[in-house]
């Protein structure tokens, strides 16, 4: 056996490979080739590091030095100091990361670390090999579940742990499942929503690309509760990396038996394949996705029927956020009740944001339930950019709330934020400083929201392009005063009469915006 | 000719899809892949092979933003102009790239059908903003100067490819 000195992690995810990595990777293997190392130093891909605007990023093991910014120009030197010498690379080490844990701020208001929960294995693991992943106990709980639950004690653990959905509507998964376990029909599906097209988000993109098989885990034991054969990923059509690392996902498991026919011998048969979308927002509210799948527009349709009795082809459907079913193998794993260890009371478990726009660190970070916006902007962002104040932040993609100065020590959870009319939503979180224009990107919003209405509905066809009208008047300063008034009077009508949530949705960026920043829209007329 | 084997191509993948309405959109992904749009005659044969409407064709060509019923040029540019780029000053790329090329909202495909450029709602790269994607290739972290040099670099190559191919 070869006594293995370093490890090289290089992080293979969409925007490394835009920056090199695969070159980078190259050229450490040539490297160490050329210098007889090959045996002594291994290099190992990974997913996401956190850390999104560095370049090619990579950890070297054992010492955990991460280092950012690396052409394949700074190889040798990495080899020759960091390797050889056990001298790092200064110019290149990162000091400031997003952070690696879950951090609960204890009452003392000390900081204390946890591991974390969905992103458990990104950038630690090498997401194209299912042995790894196996290595780090995963389908341990699908098959225990398969051998020895029945479906009924898999949905009681589910509905004990609290976990509720992570696609914005937070309903509770267990009573989802549960629904359309009961409900009649001879074929049923699971359908994984990957659509993620709300601007600003891309959480669901890098837990894919970091480690997918966590994913068909939670799909396998989602489809055994439920009792369904079929599961879909529907997943966006530009997503590409995530879409061959889930074709290879799938390719292993169905190899070793974990998805297919007669699964862990049990008689339990379940085929999971990928649907690509072809690019329109509305198609990640749930019906329309179904639409969408069955080869039509993507129209919402009216409920009741709920997907749990009337789905995909008129049959019971389960649709659940990617980060939702992220969490059900460690769920299954470690018990609802350690589960409950995590998060508030009511909103138990972690939050997986993108954290952007003006920080110092921008990253993927998983937090606690209940974690300060403050502790989320300076703790795990590392605070403003440049040294700037903070003048608010979009929380929740462009269908969510501005949030100004006095919301950072509001708790980031699904009832808290209820009760100042705010949502987690996608957990997109994008900071602006005081530099912002406020109505530039209050008019960004509405030509997204013109663009997407699927033109379904009167309300939302006509209001958002009537909206469209008056903020580029205002922000061209052609604005009357009535016209900020007119913004909000427009966006409640569509909140009150809209047939989707894209429509009534727009109420809230509109009527955020204006209780903090009032003055500084009318100072443009 | 020409043609007949435009069908001939556009049927195979309706067959291989099993002629399966449901399949709709999958169908005109790949037909799209082949032909870098959807022309007018080629949605008609697909739905008559399909045995639907036209009507509905069009309808859910026309839905999907990633469909294009216009040719578009050799190189597609496609700007992020989501939330993420916008509060890094997008527009400010998307209109270098507008100026160097002598486009302007309205004409978005050079003449020489090298380029189109578009604007899109995020590229679901928001940890690169701003982003552009030029055909299935993303950049980030732009400025206007690093758009401009970015096109600079596709009119030179294709520029020594006409030599390559044309020339002596
Ligand atoms: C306009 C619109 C867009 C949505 N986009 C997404 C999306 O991209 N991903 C997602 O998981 N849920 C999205 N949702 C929410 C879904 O309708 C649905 O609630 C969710 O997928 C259910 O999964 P969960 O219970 O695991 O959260 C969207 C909703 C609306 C109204
Ligand atoms: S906002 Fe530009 S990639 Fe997301």
């Amino acid at each position: 056996m070869n006594l293995v000195r370093n490890h090289i992690l290089i992080s293979i995810d969409s925007s490394t490979i835009m920056a090199g990595a695969r070159a980078v990777e190259r050229a450490f293997v040539d490297e160490l080739l050329n210098r007889g190392l090959q045996d002594e130093v291994s290099v190992l891909e990974t997913g996401s590091l956190g850390l999104i605007n560095r370049g090619v990023v990579l950890v070297v093991y054992p010492e955990g030095v991460i280092y950012a910014d690396v052409t394949t120009k700074d190889v040798p030197e990495i080899v020759e100091e960091h390797i050889l010498k056990g001298r790092f690379v200064e110019r290149l080490v990162v000091k400031e990361m997003p952070k690696q844990h879950v951090i609960k701020r204890e009452k003392t208001g000390l900081l204390k670390e946890q591991p974390r929960i969905v992103l458990r294995n990104s950038g630690i693991i090498n997401p194209e090999s299912i042995d790894e992943y196996i290595a780090t106990g995963g389908y341990e709980a699908a098959s225990k579940i398969i051998n020895e639950m029945k479906p009924e004690e898999v949905i009681e653990e589910v509905k004990r742990s609290g976990l509720t959905g992570r696609g914005g509507a937070a309903f509770s998964t267990g009573m989802k499942w549960d629904f359309a376990r009961r409900a009649k029909g001879d074929v049923k599906y699971i359908i994984c929503n990957a659509d993620e097209g709300e601007p600003g988000t891309f959480k669901d993109r890098l837990i894919l690309e970091g480690d997918p098989h966590k994913l068909l885990e939670g799909m396998l034991i989602a489809g055994y509760a439920v009792g369904a054969q079929y599961g879909y990923i529907y997943i966006r059509g530009e997503y590409v990396l995530s879409i061959e690392r889930l074709e290879k996902a799938i390719k292993d498991a169905e190899a070793l038996g974990l998805l297919g026919e007669n699964i862990f011998g049990s008689g339990f048969s379940y085929h999971v394949s990928i649907k690509k979308g072809a690019g329109a927002y509305v198609c990640g509210e749930e019906t329309a996705l179904i639409e969408s799948l069955e080869g039509k527009r993507g129209h919402p349709r009216s409920k009741p029927p709920y997907p749990v009795t009337e789905g995909l082809w008129g049959k019971p459907t389960v649709i659940n956020n990617v980060e939702t079913l992220a969490n059900i193998p460690e769920i299954m794993r470690n018990g609802a009740s350690w589960f409950r260890g995590y998060g508030t009371e009511k909103c138990p478990g972690t939050k997986v944001y993108t954290i952007i726009g003006h920080v110092a660190t921008p990253g993927l970070i998983e937090a606690e339930m209940g974690t300060t916006l403050r502790d989320i902007i300076f703790e795990y962002g590392g605070g403003i950019k440049n040294g700037k104040k903070f003048k608010c932040a979009l929380v929740g993609g462009a269908a969510g709330a501005f949030l100004g100065p006095d919301m950072l020590d509001v708790n980031m959870d699904f009832v808290s934020l209820r009760e100042y009319s705010a949502v987690l939503g996608s957990g997109a979180i994008l900071v602006m400083d005081e530099d912002t224009n406020i109505v530039e990107m209050l008019k960004n919003v509405l030509h997204f929201f013109r663009h997407e209405s699927c033109g379904h509905c009167v309300p939302c066809r006509l209001g958002t392009a009537q909206l469209v009208k008056i903020i580029d008047r205002v922000a061209d300063s052609k604005g009357k005063r009535e016209d900020i008034d007119k913004l909000l009077r427009i966006s409640e009508v569509m909140r009150d009469t809209s047939f989707c949530p894209l429509g009534q949705s727009l109420y809230l960026p509109i009527s955020s915006t204006l209780k903090y920043f009032r003055d500084e829209m009318l100072s443009m007329i | 000719m020409e043609t007949i084997r435009k069908f001939e191509r556009v049927l195979e993948i309706v067959e291989q899809n099993k002629r399966q309405p449901s399949r709709l959109i999958p169908i005109l992904q790949e037909v799209q892949t082949e032909y870098r749009y959807l022309p007018e005659e080629v949605l008609t044969f697909i739905a008559t092979s399909l045995g639907i409407s036209p009507a509905k064709v069009f309808g859910v060509a026309t839905f999907y933003s990633l469909f294009t019923l216009k040719p578009k040029g050799k190189y597609h540019i496609r700007v992020c102009n989501g939330t993420a780029c916008h509060v890094k000053s997008s527009m400010g790329i998307y209109k270098a790239i507008q100026k160097k090329l002598k486009l302007h909202d309205g004409k978005e495909t050079t003449d020489d059908m090298l380029f189109t450029v578009e604007t899109v709602n995020c590229l679901g790269a928001c940890g690169l903003a701003p982003a552009m994607v030029i055909n299935e290739e993303v950049f980030g972290q732009l400025t206007p100067e690093k758009a401009e040099r970015i096109i600079d670099g596709i009119i030179e190559k294709e520029a020594a490819y006409e030599l390559d191919y044309h020339g002596a």
